[in-house]
């Protein structure tokens, strides 16, 4: 049997990728339907994380579907010591689907290889997570019409970031330039500075960040840059109000720019950005609803075809 | 005073494995990689000896025991370009080079320790990314392991 999880979209072809994303458009005209009527999905986060459970869990409940599962493993049977496979097992028993999010690495990939049921990672430690590159490769595609082609600029923790990561993996199909903007000790590790040469990716790396630079850009992608990550603290204090966007750095920008947060936001987006029309990162997480959707059907087997209107 | 020879003062195998060109340091590590220590059969270890192409070189021979693939890609890891002489009837039949295979599974142990690898009872597994540097890359977490960094696990008796 085709095993149809998903664990990583870095091996997803650009044909997947652009089939998932006509998916999710067609749930964004309509979100509430019934096509997973009769299936029981679990969602084993054995790490909370509200935002993307919260996204998940809606995603089956708009569908139709019934959800089992858990937020948190210490009230599990792993705090008694109960190993990943004995659970995935046993939650295979009951379910159609499992969602899962791990705080080790690999764990969805491990389960996916044992388990008679498709795994969808809802994100495994430092990883991966498609799930978020899907919203934000979904986001991306709305408000700019296209893939291909883009200035993307990258700002803030590219070292730990995961979802940045995923992001130029799954772009690689596209044509993008990406622009670099981090502090010294967070900036793109080496290996995606690599990964970026193999497959003929344009970056550039940049430690400012300013109205200058940010004037041609189409998406400016923020995350957080966080005091916990730095060896040197006095380098921390040094670049802390860097990479903050300010509405006034707006104004030179593109018309078609539009400014994304995998979010939680902290102060890295001032919040007198929030009504520039350019702020879109709460439409972003609303993506997820409909990104979320066209993983979970694509993985039960249920095609563009099945769910046109 | 009897004459100190330069030579392997062992007897031919009739019929076995010959390990040859062995780096001397490695020899230890080959022995418990290939659980030589719980085989039955007459074992002889050569440890620093004289080797025109090594300097110092481990030699391993092993009788009536004759190795599959999957064996001898375990030595790969920790000794690349070993050489292997199969016996019979006292005849080199065949000569072997050790490759490294494309995955390794079971063999080298996962450097992260937020891997699952490390967490839960199960085998790792490597894809050898290069082979002339030894670069393996976790199945699982997806870490690249470099050359140094690379712990061979014990063979565990299943």
């Amino acid at each position: 049997m085709e095993n149809r999880s998903l664990v990583t979209i870095a091996e997803h072809s650009k044909e997947k990728i652009l089939y998932l994303l006509e998916m999710a458009k067609q749930f964004e005209n309509n979100p509430n339907r019934k096509i997973l009527d009769g299936k029981v999905i679990a969602t084993l986060f054995f790490e909370p994380s509200t935002r993307t459970r919260l996204s998940f869990e809606t995603a089956v409940n708009r569908l139709g579907g019934r959800i089992i599962g858990f937020s948190d493993a210490s009230t599990t049977s792993s705090s008694k010591g109960e190993t990943l496979k004995d659970t995935i097992m046993m939650v295979s028993n009951y379910a159609d689907l499992i969602i899962m999010r791990h705080y080790l690495e690999g764990a969805a990939r491990y389960a996916s290889e044992i388990a008679p049921i498709p795994i969808i990672n809802a994100g495994d430690g430092a990883n991966q997570h498609p799930s978020q590159t899907m919203l934000d490769l979904y986001s991306i595609q709305k408000t700019q019409g296209t893939l291909e082609n883009l200035n993307i600029f990258l700002v803030g923790d590219l070292k730990y970031g995961r979802t940045v990561h995923s992001l130029i993996m799954a772009m690689r199909h596209f044509n993008p330039t990406f622009h670099f903007i981090a502090p010294d000790e967070l900036k793109m590790p080496e290996e995606y500075k690599i990964y970026c040469n193999e497959h003929n990716i344009n970056y550039v790396e940049h430690t400012d960040f300013n109205e200058e630079i940010i004037a041609d850009a189409d998406i400016l992608y923020m995350t957080r840059v966080q005091r916990e990550r730095f060896t040197d603290l006095m380098e921390y204090e040094r670049v802390k109000n860097v990479y903050i966007l300010r509405n006034k750095m707006l104004e030179h920008t593109r018309p078609n720019l539009r400014i994304l947060h995998p979010l939680p936001r902290v102060n890295e987006i001032a919040y007198d950005v929030d009504d520039n029309e350019k702020a879109y990162y709460f439409q972003q997480a609303r993506n997820g609803l409909f990104a979320r959707q066209a993983i979970i059907c694509d993985v039960l087997g249920i095609t563009l075809d099945d769910i046109k209107e | 005073m009897s004459e100190i020879r330069q030579e392997l003062q062992v007897a031919a195998l009739k019929n076995g494995t010959v390990i040859d060109h062995i780096p001397t340091k490695k020899l230890f590590t080959v022995v418990s990689l290939l659980g030589l220590e719980r085989m039955d059969c007459n074992i002889t270890i050569g440890y620093n000896l004289n080797s025109e192409k090594l300097g110092k070189k481990g030699i391993i021979k092993i009788a009536d025991k004759f190795f599959d693939d999957e064996e001898i890609s375990r030595i790969s890891v920790v000794a690349p370009h070993v050489k292997l002489n199969i016996i019979r009837e006292y005849k080199v039949v065949e000569k072997k080079e050790v490759n490294m295979p494309e995955e390794l599974k079971g063999i080298v142990k996962c450097a992260n320790p937020k891997c699952i690898t490390n967490n839960e009872p199960m085998p790792t597994l490597f894809h050898v990314i290069d082979k002339e540097n030894c670069s393996l890359k976790c199945h699982y977490c997806e870490k690249e392991l470099k050359k140094e960094d690379i712990v061979i696990l014990q063979r565990r008796i299943l």
